[in-house]
């Protein structure tokens, strides 16, 4: 092997990710499904690191999910997105990072349709300016806010309080890595390690202790799709996606699932309850299933945040054995408890997957 | 069990693992040129029961490889051992006693 030539092949899959000064947009769904995480980025990264990441409450939904379930054109959906651009302008910045994956994936396609378009741009800054009045801009770096926590890993590191690894066995926990499809699929250049080897989350996970396990199906879809999901006729392309890859992945006995898209750590969260339901079928141990986290959850848990401020009781796979394994301590009664001590309300169990 | 209205619809994929790969070992033993396939398609380009009928020498070999046994015999069941295919094979198979051999070991 040519160490030279791999270097530079290897260079063509690399992404420039800026240190600082980001402008923030948060996700319309991740909000509500993994309600503490884009929480636990900015505590992470302003508190903890000390870098500047601005957001604004005036910015808005992208537009994707409306997009993708074919109920608004692209033309609308580009304007939204210029308006979030010029907010970045506004207030005075030029990196631009995004929490959310099916935004991340349509702020390249439109960057890349104003490319190949420029008559579309300017059609599109016409709309901004009639109807928000507001000066076009485009930003200098677009990144997702998972190529910010890749590229403070060793920092993250530097500060953790426990690794991704077995404290009774000693052995590094099997990490299964799922990579949203709109992060590199459409736009390789766009993404750490390109479409062919991702390494985002490889790289999270490596930095942090744990051991990334490959399988058959690993770059499969989780099957959210939008329209496979959207509409209830439709959930069983949805859920069989979803059954096909822990049927791919058993075989490796994975300790956890670490995502970075909103849809994936949802379906492969919520689906192992149906499947546990339907087929009586569950893939952890003991009738537990496999905790699915996004990539921020696991951040502050080897920083040792508290596992129910990090909103892991709103998970329907129970994380309890994982954090066990990692020796992380927590207050079981603590775990429905709100911000304002109150409980929050406790789910029902269900039959099969404890 | 709950109905939810939906569920996990069967799939098409084929788990190499769990496909049954000593009979086509067996076969590959008397017929070594099965082998030699390359699945070009010229037998089944050629094959006169294929106008009539799903007959296809080379998906029935693509499947016993995956282990899928009944759907191969079925794509066989119309071949008439008329013998074309074996004329314009360009690896020199002799596909009419392999295709025999298949109905021998596989039960039919």
């Amino acid at each position: 092997m040519i160490y030279e030539g791999k270097k530079k092949i290897w260079a063509d899959y690399q992404k420039e990710i800026p240190e600082d000064h980001y402008f923030y947009v948060r996700s319309c769904i991740r909000q509500s499904f993994f309600p503490a995480s884009e929480a636990t980025f900015l505590n992470i990264t302003k508190k903890q690191l000390g870098k500047d990441i601005f957001e604004t409450e005036h910015h808005t939904t992208c537009g994707g999910i409306a997009y993708h379930s074919d109920t608004i054109p692209h033309e609308t959906v580009m304007t939204i997105i210029a308006r979030q651009f010029a907010l970045m302008k506004k207030y005075g910045y030029e990196n631009y990072v995004c929490s959310c994956i099916t935004s991340f994936g349509l702020y390249c396609e439109t960057l890349e349709t104003w490319r190949e378009f420029p008559e579309l741009q300017e059609k599109i800054a016409d709309n901004l300016w009639k109807t928000c009045q507001l000066e076009f801009a485009k930003p200098k770096y677009l990144v997702h806010a998972s190529d910010l926590i890749f590229k403070y890993r060793m920092q993250i590191a530097a500060k953790s309080k426990y690794k991704l690894i077995n404290k009774q066995t000693g052995r590094q926990l099997r990490v299964v890595e799922h990579i949203g499809c709109h992060y590199s699929k459409m736009f390789p250049s766009k993404g750490v390690g390109g479409a062919e080897y991702p390494y985002v989350l490889v790289g999270m996970v490596e930095a942090w202790g744990g051991q990334i396990i490959d399988y058959p199906e690993r770059r499969h879809c989780c099957g959210f799709g939008f329209r496979q999901y959207l509409i209830k006729g439709n959930r069983s392309y949805s859920v069989s996606n979803t059954h096909k890859k822990f049927e791919s992945m058993e075989p490796f006995k994975p300790d956890m699932i670490i995502t970075n898209c909103p849809g994936c750590p949802y379906f492969l969260d919520r689906w192992q309850y149906v499947i546990a339901e339907t087929q009586g079928k569950t893939y952890g141990q003991d009738g537990h299933g496999i905790p699915v986290f996004t990539y921020e959850e696991v951040a502050g848990l080897v920083m040792g945040y508290d596992p129910w401020d990090l909103g892991l009781q709103t998970h329907q796979v129970s994380v309890e054995p994982l954090l066990d394994k990692m020796g992380i301590e927590y207050d079981s009664s603590t775990k429905y408890l709100g911000k304002n001590g109150k409980v929050i309300g406790e789910p029902k169990k269900p039959h099969c997957l404890k | 069990m709950i109905d939810f209205g939906f569920g996990i619809s069967p799939s098409s994929g084929i788990n190499l693992n769990n496909s049954d790969k000593d009979t086509f070992s067996k076969l590959a033993k008397i017929e070594p040129n099965v082998l030699k396939c390359m699945a070009c398609g010229s037998c089944t380009a050629t094959c006169t029961a294929g106008n009539f009928k799903p007959t296809s020498l080379r998906k029935a070999i693509l499947n016993l490889q995956n282990g899928l046994k009944d759907e191969a015999l079925e794509i066989l069941s119309g071949c008439m051992l008329c013998g074309k295919c074996t004329m314009v094979c360009p690896r020199g198979i002799n596909t009419r006693h392999l295709i025999l051999s298949i109905n021998k070991i596989y039960g039919k």
